[in-house]
């Protein structure tokens, strides 16, 4: 048995000053369950995420946690956000722990080994790297043990390589710690790489809904898999299969 | 560039090179007769004012007196714009209710009140801690009210995903995020304070370095005028010295203090 939240989302509008981000959303994610939800920037996939997270509330439908309706900030889940939003004058540790309570520096200093930055625990956020700065996020957001970890673009700063790093990490961790994961990226790859399933999010509606069924852990190598991240890629952006054949000949 | 620098500090006394060279440049020119006595005595006989007061007590006793107006008057303007400060940047309530009255208030010369505050409270030590407060109130209440406008917004909406709310999420997150704007309208005011004093104790006082300075123009004492004017500068130095100190301390974080 999986452990972890389940989340429903239910026939979810949003509107911003008349302008409707989301047109009508219905989805269910499982326990467990890595979910990725990729789309064009605009397309509403990070509103979709805040929703999630209980950060702004639909203009209509529902949004269920483990059957129950959401009222407020999502207690059992986590953000990581894009650029970390790691607190400057706190040090590495005390970012990871905040908002703990009673003994929390052990737990915080299991995370941050977990995350290979025990040994700048007490150094400040201005001097790490953008990669580590956002792997001390990710400690931040596992030391709550979350049932849900809701990651918005948290990758999308990085460099290939530290990408490619924090992506084995997120899915080791992942792995041996048993939540739900929502994963908003624009990076088709990456969500290939570490999703169950692959939502694609285009004007405020789902038009493809994927499930990957792929050993983990994915290599890039494997034609099944830059058939399936090119599959996708080409339904993001809308190319069809002629056009494309012209563009070769051309 | 900044190595430069660094390799300056190591040398602290070429900040004091400037003064120093201005203060015996200034011994000389009294000493070959070019600076007349009536104009601008001496340093020695500044130095020697400066020791016979000492002898007799009343020198320490004007420090001790002017200071003490100073930091009062400084607590209270500062607990005051303070706490206005945070009141108008947390709640848009408070802001609509009392920042344009503030601002009003503001733009009045606190020193202009000066014969309004001697007819209310005399020439006692209300009316100089009264007048220190006031001009001390307003750039702290400015710089802690902008600092907390400006915080960022998403370190607040992490802060609440990560459970912090009500005096925590003050504590840990928008108080350190406004402390170097705070910091900046603490250094501002104490410059104020001191020329607020000055002024004050210049005009109505019965003690302190203000009516020292007054006192010694009633008997053309030109030296003990001087002293004056150089201990007020010294007095300036050393709060502008302590302000960097707590702001080299707490500000450890920023970048552009490491």
């Amino acid at each position: 048995m999986k452990s972890g939240s389940s989340l429903e989302l239910q026939n979810i509008r949003k509107d911003f000053g008349g302008f409707e981000v989301l047109k009508g959303i219905d989805l269910t994610f499982k326990k467990g369950e890595f979910v990725a939800i990729v789309g064009k920037s605009g397309c509403g996939k990070s509103t979709l995420l805040r929703l999630a997270a209980g950060l702004d509330e639909p203009t209509d439908g529902k949004v269920l946690v483990d059957g129950e309706l959401l009222n407020g900030l999502n207690r059992s889940s986590r953000t990581m956000f894009q650029d970390g939003r790691l607190f400057p004058w706190k040090k590495i540790l005390k970012n990871v722990g905040v908002g703990l309570k009673g003994d929390w520096k052990p737990k915080a200093m299991e995370l941050l080994e977990q995350v290979g930055l025990a040994d700048r625990a007490y150094e400040w956020p201005s001097v790490l790297s953008g990669g580590q700065r956002q792997r001390v996020a990710l400690a931040r957001a596992l030391v709550n043990e979350p049932d849900i970890l809701l990651l918005d673009e948290p990758l999308g700063a990085l460099d290939a390589l530290t990408r490619i790093e924090m992506q084995r990490l997120i899915e080791e961790l992942w792995r041996k710690r048993d939540f739900t994961a929502l994963l908003v990226t624009h990076d088709v790859e990456e969500a290939v790489t570490l999703a169950d399933r692959v939502i694609l999010i285009e004007e405020g509606k789902v038009v493809m809904n994927k499930e990957i069924n792929l050993p983990r852990p994915r290599k890039k190598d494997n034609i099944l898999y830059s058939s399936l991240a090119g599959q996708i890629l080409n339904r993001v952006m809308q190319v069809e299969d002629q056009v494309e054949k012209k563009a070769i000949h051309a | 560039m900044k190595k430069k620098l660094n390799k300056f500090n190591k040398f602290p006394f070429i900040t004091w090179l400037v003064p120093v060279f201005l203060l015996v440049a200034w011994q000389l020119l009294s000493l070959w007769g070019i600076l007349s006595d009536q104009i601008l005595p001496a340093p020695t006989e500044v130095l020697k004012a400066g020791i016979a007061l000492l002898k007799t007590g009343e020198l320490i006793g004007y420090i001790g007196i002017s200071a003490q107006r100073a930091f009062i008057g400084f607590l209270i303007g500062g607990i005051i714009g303070f706490v206005l400060g945070m009141l108008n940047g947390l709640s848009s309530i408070a802001e609509t209710l009392f920042d344009t009255s503030l601002q009003m208030l503001r733009n009045i010369p606190h020193l202009a009140l000066i014969p309004l505050v001697i007819l209310w409270f005399g020439i006692e030590e209300e009316a100089k801690i009264f007048l220190v407060a006031l001009g001390v109130l307003f750039p702290i209440y400015l710089n802690t009210f902008h600092g907390v406008k400006s915080v960022d917004k998403g370190l607040i909406e992490a802060a609440k995903v990560y459970g912090l709310s009500g005096f925590s999420l003050f504590w840990n997150v928008i108080l350190p995020a406004a402390f170097p704007s705070i910091l900046v309208g603490i250094r501002f005011s104490l410059g104020i304070m001191w020329v607020t004093l000055i002024v004050a104790e210049t005009i109505s006082a019965n003690s302190g370095i203000g009516y020292m300075a007054m006192n010694a123009r009633e008997f053309m004492r030109m030296d003990i005028v001087v002293l004056s004017i150089l201990l007020y500068a010294l007095l300036g130095k050393i709060s502008d010295v302590f302000a960097k100190v707590i702001e080299k301390r707490c500000l450890k974080w920023h970048p552009s203090y490491q």
